[in-house]
C-alpha cells in the first residue's frame, strides 16, 4: 500500500527541551487520520516538521516516498496545508491570493485562474472571488484557505486545528468538507485537533501527549481515547 | 524537481503580489516619494549656503549641493524601502503568510532571493519619478545616465534589501522593529557619503571618515552617483557586491529552520 505520509522515529527538541519523542506513524494514500491531543502536546510542532518549516533533530518524514530532507520540493509539491494561524494576505482579494499560491506552485497564470475558479466553485465561494480577504468572515476565510490548499491538486492535506476560532456550524461544515475530499477525491487527510467531537468512531487516530504517541489505531474504543485526551 | 519555468512563474507571482501591496498601501507609496523631495527642497536649500563643494569625481566642475545630494537621496529611498520590506517580512511572519512562502515547493534560497528582488523592482519606478522630479532643482545628469543607473540601483537596492532580510531573520517580534530605525537606518544614512563628501567627513573627524568609507551604504550611494554620470566606481561595485553576498548568505542561513536563528523560534 502506498503511504501518503510516513513518519519514522521523529524526535525534536527546542534548545534542551524535547517536545516530540520517537514519534512514528503512517497515513495511507486516500486515508483520513486524526492527530488528537491537548494543547501543548506537540501537534503544531509535528505539523511544522512535516511542512518543512522546522528541521527535525532526528527521524525521517516521507511524503509519497519522497524524503522531506533529501527531496523537499517533491514532497512539498504533493502536500496542501491549512495552518492553525490564518495565512491569507488580508490586503489581496480571494482570487489574487489563490493566483499567488498557483504561481508559487509553478502554474501558469491562465491555469491558475482556471483552477482558482474551479476550487472556489467547489467550495461554494466563487461569488467572493473579487472580495478583499480582510472583509470576509472567519468561516469564509477558512474556506478560502482550503480552496488555496487544493489549488495545486495535492494528494495529502494537512489540517492543523483548522476549526480554531470558528462557530459550531462553520466547524461542522469544515470537517464535512475535509471528509468529502477524502472520500470523493481520494486525498489523504491528516486532521489535528484537541476537540473530541471532531473524531468519528471509525477514524484512525493518533493520540499525542507530551510529545509522545500514546495511542495509534482505529477509534473503536474511543471511550478510552476520550478519557485520555482530556478536555 | 523545480524547473526554471516554475522559478520564473513563482518570481512573477511574488512580483505581482509585491506590486499590488505597494499600490494598495498608498500612504507608503506617497511617503516614499515625498521624503526625498522634502530633503531636496528644504534640507539641501539650507545647506547649499553653508557647504562649499569642490569638484570631486564623478563631477568635473563645481556643483550645486542639490546635485550632490540627489544620488544619496535615491539611495535613501532604497534604504528605507529595504528596511520597510524587512518590516513587512516580520509582519508576514507574525501574520502567518510567511509560512505559505516557506512551504512552497521551491528552494528556500530562491524564495528569499525572489522576494528580495521583487521588493527592489517595485520601488524602482518611484526612484525614477524622484530622479526626474529632481530636474526641477537643476539636478540634470546626462540622459544615458538614467539608463546606466538602473543596474546600480538594482544592485544597491538588492544589497540593502538583503540587509533588511538579515535583520528580519534576527527580529523576533514586530515591536522590536523600532530599534532598527535608531540603530541601523540612521547610522547607515548619516555616517555615509549620502549627504557630505568623504573628504568633508574626514576633515571633521577622522573616525567618522573611516566609518563612512567602510559603510556599505556609502558605496551603494557612490555606485549610483557614478552610474548617473555614466561611470563605474569599481571599488564601490566590489564592496556592494561583496556585502550583498554576505548579507544574503547570512539571511538564507537565518531563515533555515534547521540551522539558523529561527532554530528555537515559533513561526
Amino acid at each position: 500500500m502506498t503511504m501518503a505520509l510516513e513518519i519514522r522515529n521523529l524526535t525534536h527538541a527546542f534548545g534542551g527541551v524535547t517536545v516530540l519523542r520517537d514519534v512514528s506513524f503512517a497515513l495511507p494514500a486516500g486515508g483520513f487520520a486524526v492527530l488528537l491531543g491537548p494543547n501543548g502536546a506537540g501537534k503544531t510542532t509535528l505539523f511544522s516538521l512535516v511542512s518543512g518549516l522546522y528541521s527535525a533533530s532526528c527521524g525521517e518524514i516521507h511524503v509519497f516516498e519522497h524524503d522531506l530532507r533529501r527531496a523537499p520540493t517533491l514532497a512539498m509539491a504533493r502536500m496542501g496545508i491549512l495552518f492553525q494561524q490564518p495565512t491569507l494576505d488580508l490586503d489581496l482579494t480571494v482570487s489574487e491570493n489563490l493566483r499567488y499560491h498557483a504561481a508559487l506552485h509553478g502554474l501558469s497564470p491562465s491555469e491558475g485562474r482556471l483552477r482558482a475558479e474551479r476550487v472556489l466553485r467547489r467550495l461554494d465561494i466563487l461569488p467572493h472571488a473579487h472580495r478583499v480577504v480582510r472583509h470576509l468572515s472567519g468561516g469564509e476565510r477558512r474556506r478560502v484557505e482550503i480552496a488555496r490548499a487544493l489549488l495545486h491538486d495535492p494528494q495529502l492535506l494537512l489540517f492543523d486545528e483548522p476549526t480554531a476560532g470558528l462557530d459550531t456550524a462553520s466547524r461542522k461544515a469544515l470537517l464535512a468538507h475535509a471528509r468529502d475530499l477524502c472520500a470523493q477525491s481520494g486525498i489523504a487527510v491528516l486532521w489535528a485537533t484537541h476537540l473530541l467531537d471532531e473524531v468519528a468512531d471509525d477514524d484512525h487516530a493518533m493520540l499525542l501527549e507530551k510529545g509522545v504517541v500514546i495511542r495509534n489505531g482505529r477509534t473503536g474504543d474511543i471511550g478510552s481515547v476520550h478519557a485520555e485526551a482530556g478536555p | 524537481m523545480t524547473t526554471p519555468f516554475h522559478c520564473a512563474r513563482a518570481f512573477m507571482g511574488i512580483l505581482r503580489r509585491e506590486g499590488l501591496r505597494m499600490l494598495r498601501q498608498r500612504g507608503r507609496l506617497v511617503s516614499a516619494l515625498i521624503r526625498p523631495l522634502v530633503w531636496l527642497a528644504i534640507f539641501a536649500a539650507g545647506f547649499r549656503a553653508v557647504l562649499g563643494l569642490s569638484p570631486t569625481p564623478p563631477y568635473r566642475s563645481y556643483i550645486l549641493y542639490e546635485t550632490y545630494i540627489a544620488p544619496g537621496l535615491a539611495g535613501m529611498m532604497l534604504l528605507f524601502h529595504g528596511m520597510q520590506s524587512s518590516l513587512s517580512m516580520v509582519y508576514d511572519r507574525e501574520m502567518g503568510s510567511m509560512r505559505l512562502l516557506l512551504t512552497s515547493p521551491l528552494p528556500r534560497w530562491f524564495v528569499l532571493l525572489a522576494r528580495l528582488l521583487a521588493s527592489v523592482v517595485v520601488v524602482l519606478p518611484v526612484v525614477y519619478v524622484f530622479l526626474f522630479l529632481a530636474r526641477l532643482w537643476d539636478v540634470r545628469p546626462p540622459a544615458l545616465g538614467y539608463v546606466a543607473a538602473l543596474p546600480a540601483l538594482i544592485l544597491a537596492g538588492t544589497m540593502l534589501g538583503a540587509l533588511g532580510l538579515l535583520i528580519s531573520s534576527l527580529i523576533r517580534q514586530l515591536e522590536n522593529f523600532a530599534g532598527v530605525m535608531n540603530f541601523v537606518i540612521f547610522p547607515l544614512f548619516f555616517a555615509s557619503t549620502a549627504l557630505y563628501p568623504l573628504w568633508k567627513l574626514d576633515d571633521a573627524n577622522a573616525w567618522l571618515g573611516w566609518i563612512a568609507a567602510t559603510n556599505p551604504f556609502s558605496h551603494a550611494v557612490e555606485l549610483i552617483r557614478f552610474a548617473l554620470y555614466c561611470q563605474v566606481n569599481w571599488p564601490s561595485l566590489a564592496v556592494v557586491s561583496g556585502a550583498l553576498i554576505v548579507f544574503q548568505g547570512l539571511a538564507t542561513w537565518g531563515y533555515n529552520p534547521g540551522r539558523g536563528f529561527w532554530k528555537r523560534r515559533d513561526f
